[in-house]
């Protein structure tokens, strides 16, 4: 077949070899500049436990948390088993701090009422 | 004045890398600047065969570095054009002779009686590129539109742009046109749609590129070649020229540029 397409000019159907190694370089060029080291995602781990907890109780020793990919895009997969969801969680933080400013000051929101540091996670280069 | 100090680099071996050194250098040469070529793969020296120098080096730098001679004996002046000279490597000692502090003083060391400092890199990402690129202000990457070359490009491009290196600029080498028409080879748009980089230049694929090496003669003392038309335009545009680019496109059109075409053999 592959040399009558060729004896008599046509096209080939498949995609283009140029393509599908542009394909597969921005597939893998993903995964190259992702650059979560371990001690990063452990950091990312702690402080999101922290946050979570104050709404429900999740099984700690049972998260999961992993980097995944598909064809586009990088993932951050975390796996939480969630136990019971605490009384009274719902809302936004905003609508509870008007409620009752003094939550904060109770450290219910963020230990010592500090705001939270702002997380540097950034991927090695661009996008 | 001081010298603008470019290292040339690529990750990945064979794309290039010493053929684009000589070819740029002989260039900037030629159009009058004070150049020296600095081969900075230690062990494995090539940039002394590519440029036909090699009967001609006494000493290396990292004599220099060591202090067994001056760096004016280690200089090695190329006589086929006025203020070209070769740096070389030493061929007997291994990558963790000199550390990217001393390459950094070297390039400092060179800096003040030339225009151009070219450092031709080793492959890899090593210590053999660090100590290259510690003493660059600037970086050309040089790929070749193939898959393996690209990936090891955007590495190279990361550990550049993080070590603060600016401009990075794309070599885009052994390119062939008639494949890229074709839908068989990755496109200009392709690599710097991947890569996110600024290109300087592209150079052709050619025959003439083993023969000038097989003579140690670089292409662009001669300047007929498609190759050798690309690799005057790049050290046209690293000294600030506005050279346009050869557009792939533009080859489906008449005229002169079916002529220029024509003349590159596509």
């Amino acid at each position: 077949m592959d040399f009558l397409r060729r004896l008599f000019g046509g096209k080939d159907n498949s995609s283009s070899s140029a393509q599908e190694a542009k394909k597969r370089l921005q597939i893998v060029l993903i995964n190259d500049r992702t650059d979560i080291s371990p001690q990063l995602l452990e950091n990312l781990r702690a402080e999101m436990i922290a946050v979570l907890t104050k709404y429900m109780d999740i099984d700690e020793p049972r998260i999961e948390m992993d980097r995944g990919h598909d064809e586009s895009a990088v993932a951050l997969i975390a796996n939480i088993p969630v136990l019971r969801i605490k009384r009274g969680a719902g809302g936004t933080l905003e609508d509870r701090f008007e409620d009752n400013p003094d939550d904060r000051s109770e450290g219910k929101f963020s230990p010592r009422g500090e705001p939270p540091r702002n997380q540097n996670i950034k991927s090695r280069r661009r996008k | 004045m001081g010298a603008r100090v470019i290292v040339i680099t690529s990750g990945k071996g064979g794309v290039g890398k010493t053929t684009s050194t000589a070819n740029i250098a002989v260039s900037l040469a030629k159009a009058g600047k004070r150049v020296v070529a600095v081969d900075t793969d230690i062990g494995l020296r090539n940039l002394d065969m590519v440029m036909g120098l090699e009967s001609r080096v006494v000493y290396n730098f990292i004599d220099v570095i060591e202090k067994n001679c001056k760096l004016n004996q280690a200089l090695v002046r190329d006589k086929r054009v006025e203020n070209l000279y070769l740096l070389p490597a030493a061929q007997t000692r291994t990558k963790d002779a000199v550390s990217p502090t001393q390459m950094s003083e070297l390039c400092d060391q060179l800096r003040p009686d030339f225009d151009f400092v070219l450092l031709d890199c080793p492959a890899g990402i090593e210590g053999g590129f660090k100590n290259a690129a510690a003493g660059a202000d600037e970086a050309l990457v040089v790929t070749t539109p193939e898959v393996p070359a690209v990936r090891d490009a955007d590495r190279i491009i990361g550990m550049l742009e993080s070590m603060g290196k600016s401009p990075i600029r794309l070599v885009i080498n052994r390119f062939r046109a008639m494949m890229v028409q074709n839908n068989e080879m990755l496109s200009q748009e392709d690599i710097l749609d991947v890569l996110s980089i600024k290109l300087i230049g592209i150079v052709p694929e050619d025959d003439s590129v083993i023969k000038a090496t097989n003579r140690g003669e670089p292409l662009t003392f001669t300047q007929n070649s498609p190759a050798a038309l690309a690799y005057a335009n790049i050290a046209a545009r690293i000294l600030g020229e506005n050279v346009p680019l050869l557009q792939l496109d533009s080859y489906h059109s008449k005229g002169f540029v079916a002529s220029l075409k024509k003349m590159l053999g596509f």
